[in-house]
C-alpha cells in the first residue's frame, strides 16, 4: 500500500484507511471535535478552537501515529486540516 | 474597616460516600464506610491494599471533553464540587460582580495520577512526548484556575499546598479575604485524587496507613484502641463564603456564619505532632480568640480524627487542655471514619460537614468505634449519628510540617 508507514511504530489505527481519514481521526479525538467539523479547509486555531498547547500536542500524536518527526518549523506551517493530511502524506510515502 | 461578619451560603461536595451534597450527607448519617479494595491500580504488591474511593464519577458530567482531558482527576472533582457549591448557594453565572468574586482552592498534593503518568512517558518515549498539558493539569492551583474560568470569577485567586490542612487553609483565607473586604464573595476548600501508586506507596512506606486489608470497611476507626493508620480517600469539599450582609440582602440561605480562623505551626518534626500537643491547642485557642467565644460556646469537633495512633491520642489530649471541663460535653466525631483522610481536600469537606451539621442539627459518628481506648476519652459519637443542640462546631486540621487549622462555625440563627 502505499501510503503505509515505513516506522509503524506506535500506531493504533489500521493501516488500511487512507491516511486522510487516519489524520481526521485523530484530529477528532485530541481536539475533540465532530467530524463533520474536520473539513480539509478547516483552520485549527481559527475554526477547530485549539490553542498553541492544542497544537503542541496535535503534532505529538501526528508524529506518534505515522513515526514520523515533525521539526517547529514545518509545525507553523500546518494551518490547516489539509495541510496536515498533505505534510503527512509527502512525509511517508 | 470593621471587620464584616462573613457567612456560607453554599455546600458542595464530592466524597467516596457519594457525588453530591446529598448523598454524602446520608451517607455520613447512615455510618456508611466508603472504604474498599484499590480498584485505580493494581495494588497488590503494596502493604495497605484499601481506600476510600470516589465511585461512578464521569467528568463529562462538569466540563466537555476537550476540558475535562486538560484536568487531573483531583481538578476535575474541585470543579464538580465548586459547581454543586454554586448552585446550592444560588449564585447565577455570569456573576454580576465578577472582580469581587474570588476562588481560593487547595490541595495537599496535585495532580500525582498525571505526574506518574507523563513520567512514565518520559521514561519510555523520552522527553519529547511529555504532554504540553501535563503542568497545567497537575499543578495544585489550578484547580482555583479552572473553577474561576468557568464561573468568571476575577476576584482574588490562590491556593494553598499544605498538606492534610491545605484545604482548611483555603476556607480560612477566603474568610480572612472577605472579612477585610478584599472580596465579596469566595468559592473555597480543597481537593485531592492521589490513590495513585506512588502516593500509597510513600504513605505505606511511613507507615502511616491502615494494613487491614481484609476489611477495609472497618478499617478507618478514629479513636478506637485497634487504630492502625488512615486510610487514603479523595474527592473535594466547597464552601461558597459571602459577606453576610449582602447573602442576607439578596436572600441567601445560610449554613453557618465563620467566626474563627486559628493557624498554628508545630515547630517540632518533619510528620508527628508534639508530644504535648501544643500544636493543637495553640490552634484551637487561637480561633476560639478571634471568635470572641468561650470553650463553652462550642458543643461539637470534627477532629482531625486520622485513626493514626499518634493523632488521636494527641487530639484528645489537646482538646481536654482547650477545653477543661467542658471537653466532657463536647461531641467529638471524625468523619474520617467513613471518608477516609482526603488529606488536602479534608478540610473542605470537614468545614462542609460542620455546615451540614449546623444545619440538620445531627452529629455525624465515629463509626468502627468498638473498644474503647483510655487515651481517648471523649464522647466520640459511637457508631451512630445523633440529633442534637448544636449551637457551633470547630474543625480541625493538622498537617505534615506541623501545620495546623482550627475553624470556628457557628449556626446562624445564634447572634
Amino acid at each position: 500500500m502505499p501510503d503505509k508507514p515505513r516506522e509503524a511504530e506506535g500506531a493504533r489505527e489500521p493501516e488500511e484507511l487512507p491516511v486522510d481519514e487516519r489524520v481526521r481521526e485523530l484530529i477528532c479525538e485530541q481536539l475533540s471535535v465532530a467530524p463533520d467539523e474536520v473539513t480539509p479547509e478547516a483552520t485549527f486555531v481559527g475554526d477547530l478552537s485549539a490553542d498553541s498547547l492544542d497544537m503542541v500536542e496535535l503534532m505529538m500524536a501526528l508524529e506518534e501515529q505515522f513515526g514520523i518527526d515533525i521539526s517547529e518549523d514545518q509545525a507553523e506551517r500546518i494551518q490547516t486540516v489539509g495541510d496536515a493530511v498533505a505534510f503527512i502524506e509527502q512525509r511517508i510515502n | 474597616m470593621t471587620p464584616r461578619r462573613v457567612v456560607v451560603t453554599g455546600v458542595g461536595l464530592v466524597s467516596p460516600l457519594g457525588i453530591g451534597t446529598a448523598e454524602t450527607w446520608r451517607g455520613l448519617v447512615a455510618g456508611r464506610s466508603g472504604a474498599g479494595p484499590i480498584t485505580r491500580f493494581d495494588a497488590s504488591d503494596f502493604s495497605s491494599r484499601i481506600a476510600c474511593e470516589v465511585k461512578g464519577f464521569d467528568p463529562l458530567d462538569y466540563a466537555d471533553r476537550r476540558d475535562a482531558r486538560k484536568m487531573d482527576t483531583f481538578i476535575q472533582y474541585a470543579l464538580a464540587a465548586s459547581l454543586f457549591a454554586a448552585e446550592d448557594a444560588g449564585l447565577e453565572t455570569p456573576l454580576a460582580d465578577p472582580d469581587r468574586v474570588g476562588v481560593v482552592i487547595s490541595s495537599g498534593i496535585g495532580g500525582f495520577e498525571t505526574i506518574e503518568r507523563e513520567h512514565r512517558k518520559l521514561l519510555e518515549k523520552g522527553p519529547r512526548r511529555i504532554s504540553p498539558f501535563f503542568v497545567p493539569a497537575m499543578v495544585v492551583n489550578l484547580a482555583a484556575g479552572w473553577v474561576s474560568i468557568r464561573l468568571g470569577a476575577r476576584g482574588p485567586n490562590s491556593a494553598m499546598a499544605t498538606a492534610c490542612s491545605a484545604g482548611a487553609h483555603a476556607v480560612g483565607e477566603a474568610f480572612r479575604l472577605i472579612r477585610h473586604g478584599h472580596a465579596d464573595v469566595m468559592v473555597a476548600g480543597g481537593a485531592e485524587a492521589t490513590i495513585t501508586p506512588m502516593c500509597i506507596g510513600g504513605f505505606a512506606s511511613m507507615k502511616a496507613l491502615s494494613t487491614r486489608n481484609d476489611e477495609p470497611e472497618r478499617a478507618s476507626r478514629p479513636f478506637d484502641r485497634d487504630r492502625d493508620g488512615f486510610v487514603v480517600g479523595e474527592g473535594a469539599g466547597i464552601l461558597v463564603l459571602e459577606e453576610r450582609e449582602a447573602a442576607l440582602a439578596r436572600g441567601a440561605t445560610l449554613y453557618a456564619e465563620v467566626l474563627g480562623y486559628g493557624m498554628s505551626g508545630d515547630a517540632f518534626h518533619i510528620t508527628a505532632p508534639s508530644e504535648d500537643g501544643s500544636g493543637a491547642v495553640r490552634v484551637m485557642q487561637a480561633a476560639l480568640a478571634e471568635a470572641g467565644a468561650a470553650p463553652e460556646d462550642v458543643d461539637a469537633v470534627n477532629a482531625h480524627g486520622t485513626s493514626t495512633p499518634l493523632n488521636d491520642r494527641i487530639e484528645t489530649a489537646a482538646i481536654r487542655r482547650v477545653f477543661g471541663g467542658h471537653a466532657d460535653r463536647l461531641a467529638v466525631s471524625s468523619t474520617k471514619s467513613m471518608t477516609g483522610h482526603l488529606l488536602g481536600g479534608a478540610g473542605g469537606l470537614e468545614a462542609g460537614i460542620a455546615c451540614l451539621t449546623l444545619r440538620h442539627q445531627t452529629l455525624p459518628p465515629t463509626i468502627n468505634y468498638e473498644t474503647p481506648d483510655p487515651d481517648c476519652d471523649l464522647d466520640n459519637v459511637p457508631n451512630t449519628a445523633r440529633p442534637a443542640t448544636v449551637r457551633s462546631v470547630l474543625s480541625n486540621s493538622f498537617g505534615f510540617g506541623g501545620t495546623n487549622v482550627s475553624l470556628l462555625f457557628r449556626h446562624p440563627g445564634e447572634g
